[in-house]
């Protein structure tokens, strides 16, 4: 369910732009007359390789953010308030956990085995949506999670649901499906929070208060900053820009925190009714860009918890392996 | 101090070690279909990863079968799977002009019609 809309790049990208030139002109072209008829794109089919290299990208953060993520949630299992909420937060977090292998096994259709996306994922060489270096401080931080977290990345979702890799659109599918029911409890716990005792509406203020800024840092830099939109979004790769996708959520959300008597805070957050865009201060981009290379409160006890995973789990994989099986990639 | 019971419980070490996984340590790949219900095909729904079939089986319920109905799955190994390659598609194209293979293709009474106002009779089931 979290797929950030920012594709975190690495710096470096001098050696592949000499992939994408020597790409062939006449396939090339015919590759972009296919996406531009709405054609999908399947696993065996040519495709330029800056497309592949971008894809991989993209669907790998999103299926290590499925799997991170589930970590601030997961926390909060033991200390859900009621029977009901445990259960419906043990039958989320196992879809989130879903959704990262549906994601993996898109990835690994274009050519990345998992066993490197993971040992990316380790090293810190790949990244994961920024809002999982927080913190769930209290219940409320889970509420606040559960319902506009998991709305932003359905915002994200259901964009790139239509985009041009026949294998991440079906699991997309499927992915929204679940999320339905995440933001759906989500939205419920919230609900609950902010017409409950004085201390529970307070406690559910101060979560989204620490939360806005991480909010709107999730879908990434505004499109002026942008280094790689138009090409990707003419191949269906990026199927919204950053801004309108954020703008697209405000829309969606804020009246529906405001009418909780919930406030925000940001004082310039309005919605221009001439152009119809929400208009907001600046969130610091600076911290953004901190935290995603690992400045933030989590990054190093998220990937603590991770390589713990699989270093425990290595003598019950290493025991069921059947050293015969000779390792294939999915087929579609 | 962590706010997480799991992370202080198990006194994890530091971050900076380094943790690799060998390559194939994740098993190999097996294609999950899906049967909603009796009777009905069963239906190509992705994959997981898995050390043998009765495993991927297991695994496949877990992530296919925790949803929706499901009375049954199968499991294949990717590599098992012979498909034509996606860049022969053309070699499915065909006369797209198919009347001659449907029902709606033959116009029979309006031959029938045709021979009875040939011949001037009258039907007499009017």
């Amino acid at each position: 369910m979290y797929g950030g809309g920012y594709i975190f790049d690495e710096p470096n990208r001098k050696q592949l732009r000499e992939e994408q030139v020597h790409d062939e002109p006449e396939k090339l072209a015919a590759f972009e007359e296919r996406i531009a008829r709405g054609e999908k794109i399947e696993p065996g089919d040519w495709m330029p390789a800056e497309y592949r290299r971008q894809l991989i990208r993209l669907i790998e953060q999103h299926a290590h953010s499925e799997i991170i993520g589930a970590l601030p949630e997961g926390t909060w299992i033991t200390r859900a308030p009621g029977f009901k909420r445990k259960l419906a937060l043990i039958a989320k977090v196992q879809d989130e956990i879903g959704h990262g292998q549906l994601l993996y096994n898109a990835a690994e259709t274009l050519g990345k085995s998992r066993e490197e996306m993971i040992n990316d994922l380790l090293s810190g060489k790949s990244k994961y949506s920024n809002v999982f270096n927080y913190p769930a401080k209290t219940w409320a931080d889970v509420t606040v999670i559960g319902f506009l977290i998991d709305a932003a990345a359905i915002v994200n979702q259901v964009a790139n649901a239509k985009g041009s890799y026949g294998p991440y659109c079906r699991a997309l599918e499927r992915i929204c499906y679940e999320e339905s029911f995440h933001l759906k409890q989500g939205h419920d716990a919230f609900i609950e929070l902010a017409t409950g005792t004085p201390e529970q509406k307070a406690m559910l203020q101060d979560a989204l208060n620490r939360w806005w800024q991480p909010i709107m840092h999730f879908f990434g830099p505004p499109d002026k900053n942008s280094q790689h939109s138009e090409k990707l979004m003419q191949w269906k790769v990026k199927m919204a820009s950053n801004d309108d996708m954020r703008n697209q959520f405000l829309d969606a959300y804020v009246p529906k925190i405001w009418e909780l008597g919930l406030t925000l805070p940001d004082p310039a957050l309005q919605k221009n009714a001439t152009t119809g865009r929400w208009e907001y201060s600046d969130p610091d981009w600076d911290e953004f860009f901190r935290v995603i290379n690992g400045g933030g409160p989590c990054n190093e006890e998220r990937l603590q918890v991770r390589k713990w995973a699989e270093e425990q789990g290595r003598w019950v994989r290493k025991a069921l392996m059947n050293p015969a099986e000779k390792h294939a990639l999915p087929v579609a | 101090m962590s706010l997480d019971p799991r992370v202080n419980r198990l006194k994890l070490g530091n971050a900076t070690d380094i943790i690799k996984v060998e390559e194939g340590e994740n098993w190999n790949v097996y294609e999950v279909f899906h049967q909603e219900k009796r009777g009905a095909h069963h239906e190509h729904v992705g994959c997981v990863h898995a050390p043998d079939p009765q495993l991927a089986l297991i695994f496949a319920k877990e992530q296919f079968g925790r949803r929706k109905k499901c009375v049954n799955l199968w499991v294949v190994r990717s590599a098992d799977i012979l498909a034509f390659d996606t860049e022969d598609e053309d070699m499915f194209e065909n006369n797209l002009e198919k009347n001659y293979r449907d029902a709606s293709g033959f116009k029979v009474m309006e031959k029938i019609n045709k021979f009875k106002q040939s011949k001037g009779t009258t039907n007499h089931a009017q």
